[in-house]
């Protein structure tokens, strides 16, 4: 096994750093790799035929399970769809609503990346920093829908629940505190000469390259392209808020890992100018054919119980029709392709998830560079294998 | 009479460095490590998880010991030996104050570092003896590692050997009686601590075993005492080149206040302490920039600083 000048390595599936179940077959010499072939499919749920079985609402809390760390934002791409093929338009304070929970979730899910990227490399205390302050805004999300990770808190024609006091009062502590602990993780590293031998001149991927190769999200914003769904088709309430869009000059491993940066910062920005902004008024649209009622009428009101009935027995009936709505979740693009026959399921669903793209580019950054640089190479593209292997 | 009183030194020694200055630096580095990444460490076995070195020693004695179909069983039983034997004879030369000590060699940090390059057979047999890919990988970076910063660092030593006029630790620290060798070997201190941290296989030079990139490096295919035989060797490893660092560099066992083998295990404890430190700030370099670092800037840097000494004994005496 060891005499001959080549050898192949099986990194994954239940390697430490493929971040979940990606397996790669690295044809190595000495330590320079000289081909990686990954192999997806090990979660593989057949998540987008299950969606053909059930009805609109069932197939929800599916969604919260592609990328399981940031939930909140997959079922805004689904709910949007869906209520794009109704052709409806949510309330106002739903719109701001959303861009908080997907803020929020964005700033799990950058965190539980940088803390995955800097373990990679080495760095240990950042791994359990990035989880402290991921804590609390899990707790966050726990106040507003009493779930922490497969949350299913957007509702198809508006939003779960109402921000309460307590939770708009700690979401005030948390966006006031997080921008020094922002700080402090780049006191650790965007400037320490080892995370920069590390990340920096590696793993380049030009422009062209990332369109090329479909890559969304801070991926390809680290290669220099300003596409952010957010800005360039706006949904939600984003078009009513000011931020930047980040982007990276020469598309190396430390260009993502600054972009990723910055969007934290961004996102803390936007929560904030969302919380001032956040108008007064219902949740979800009041139409009984879409949206429940509330549990609290259901015990003195018929009506509700028979809407609530109907709902659940019946399902959503979208007009027959075919739709493409997307949004940007912390990985890039997640978009959902619905056909619909004009009953409550759908006849065809197709989910375009950003990491099955992104994972894609990985055989290309990596030859000729070192094992050491490949856990670099799969942190850096931040690939969640739920969305991968759907 | 003369050989008993010495296995009687030497059990002490061997006894009293294995609890207080391994099991327990183990206990140390899970606290300070906790304490700087916001958690507790170890807490719930004994007032302050006292007793966590204990029960984690009878964890690992009692888990199933697996030798892997494949593996070469001579060797891969061999290895843990081959790495924990010269660990432990290092102990016999460390001199803890100007009397307590189990050997006093002439030639005591001659067969220091001798001992200290002679782990690496261990490693490299580890990763031979497993047949595991990952650990094959480790033990070869392991011993590129262990050989490149073993020149710096032999340089880097030879600069209070060249002030004290000798290889014996303990005239070495009789020779910074009146002033430590730091405030005229900066430089070569700086390469010693740098090159130590790579001959222990520790952040930022964990390569042999990073855990991202290998699972488990050299001792992947190892469970139970043989993994515990390598845990040893890495903190005697550390512990050694912890002593020699304040042997050499800080006036060993002199200092104001206290008596001399307390002074000598503040200094020594300070030295451990500064690993686990770095550990919970640095990343991990990469296998080539560790070479670089090693061949490219601390060797000319050990010469330089070696050439600069002798000019430097030559008109001052």
């Amino acid at each position: 096994m060891f005499l001959q000048d080549e050898m192949i390595l099986e990194m994954g599936p239940q390697h430490p750093s493929t971040h979940g179940v990606l397996r790669l077959t690295l044809r190595l010499k000495g330590e320079t790799i000289l081909d990686v072939d990954p192999k997806i499919g090990y979660l593989h749920r057949g998540i987008e035929k299950i969606a053909e079985r059930l009805m609109y609402t069932q197939f929800q809390p599916y969604t919260d399970r592609l990328d399981y760390i940031s939930a909140p934002a997959n079922n805004l791409a689904y709910v949007q769809s869906v209520e794009k093929l109704l052709g409806i338009d949510v309330t106002p304070r739903a719109k701001f609503i959303r861009v908080i929970l997907s803020e929020l979730a964005r700033i799990s899910s950058h965190l539980v990346w940088l803390a995955t990227h800097a373990l990679d490399l080495g760095a240990m205390s950042m791994f359990l920093y990035c989880f402290r302050e991921r804590e609390l805004v899990l707790d966050l999300i726990e106040i507003y829908c009493g779930a922490r990770l497969t949350t299913s808190c957007m509702e198809i024609g508006g939003v779960r629940n109402d921000l309460n006091q307590e939770f708009i009062d700690k979401l005030n502590d948390f966006i006031k505190m997080f921008p020094d602990k922002i700080q402090d993780y780049e006191n650790l590293l965007t400037k320490n000469r080892i995370w920069l031998k590390r990340t920096k001149g590696i793993g380049i991927i030009t422009a062209e390259q990332a369109v090329n190769y479909g890559l969304t999200g801070p991926a390809l914003r680290g290669s220099g392209v300003k596409y952010d769904v957010r800005k360039a088709q706006p949904y939600a309430a984003y078009d009513q808020i000011d931020f930047e869009v980040p982007i990276g000059m020469v598309g190396d491993v430390y260009d993502r890992y600054l972009v990723r940066m910055e969007e934290m910062r961004q996102s803390n920005k936007i929560i904030r100018q969302a919380l001032e902004k956040l108008p007064e008024g219902a949740i979800k649209i009041q139409d009984s054919r879409i949206t429940r009622p509330n549990k609290a009428d259901l015990s003195t009101s018929m009506e509700a119980l028979i809407q609530y009935c109907y709902l659940i027995m019946e399902g959503i009936i979208p007009p027959k029709g075919e739709v493409y709505s997307s949004v940007e979740v912390p990985k890039g693009e997640l978009g959902f392709y619905i056909y619909s026959d004009g009953t409550s399921k759908p006849y065809r669903m197709k989910i375009r998830t950003p990491s099955f793209f992104n994972v894609a580019i990985l055989p290309f950054m990596s030859k000729g560079a070192m094992i050491a640089d490949m856990v670099a190479f799969i942190a850096s593209i931040d690939i969640v294998l739920g969305e991968i292997d759907r | 009479m003369p050989l008993l009183i010495l296995i009687v030194k030497s059990l002490i020694i061997f006894t009293f460095v294995l609890m207080f200055c391994v099991a327990y630096i183990i206990w140390v580095e899970r606290k300070v490590l906790g304490h700087m990444q916001g958690r507790l460490g170890p807490m719930h076995t004994g007032f302050h998880g006292l007793l966590q070195p204990i029960a984690d020693i009878l964890k690992c004695v009692i888990k199933e010991d697996i030798i892997p179909a494949a593996a070469d069983k001579i060797v891969f039983i061999m290895a843990p030996v081959m790495s924990v034997l010269p660990a432990v004879m290092c102990l016999a030369a460390i001199p803890f104050s100007k009397n307590i000590y189990a050997s006093n060699l002439n030639i005591g940090l001659l067969y220091l570092l001798a001992l200290g390059s002679l782990g690496v057979y261990g490693i490299a047999t580890c990763g031979w003896g497993g047949n595991s890919k990952y650990g094959f990988l480790g033990s070869l970076r392991s011993t590129a590692q262990l050989i490149s910063y073993e020149v710096p660092m032999g340089l880097a030593v030879l600069g209070p050997v060249m002030m004290a006029r000798s290889l014996n630790l303990i005239d070495i620290v009789e020779a910074q009686k009146s002033a430590w060798y730091i405030l005229f070997q900066p430089v070569g201190f700086f390469i010693f601590i740098v090159c130590a941290a790579a001959e222990t296989n520790r952040v930022p030079f964990d390569l042999p075993e990073a855990e991202t990139e290998l699972v488990a490096g050299f001792h992947v295919e190892y469970s139970g005492f043989k993994f515990v035989a390598f845990f040893l060797a890495e903190y005697m490893n550390m512990f050694t080149t912890s002593t020699l660092a304040a042997i050499l560099f800080f006036g060993g066992w002199y200092g104001p206040f206290f008596s001399g083998p307390v002074w000598f295990m503040i200094k020594v404890y300070a030295f451990l302490i500064l690993y686990i430190w770095v550990r919970g700030t640095f990343p991990r370099y990469r296998y080539d920039q560790l070479m670089e670092l090693g061949w490219k800037f601390l060797l000319p840097l050990a010469l330089a600083n070696l050439g600069l000494t002798s000019i430097g004994i030559v008109i001052f005496g």
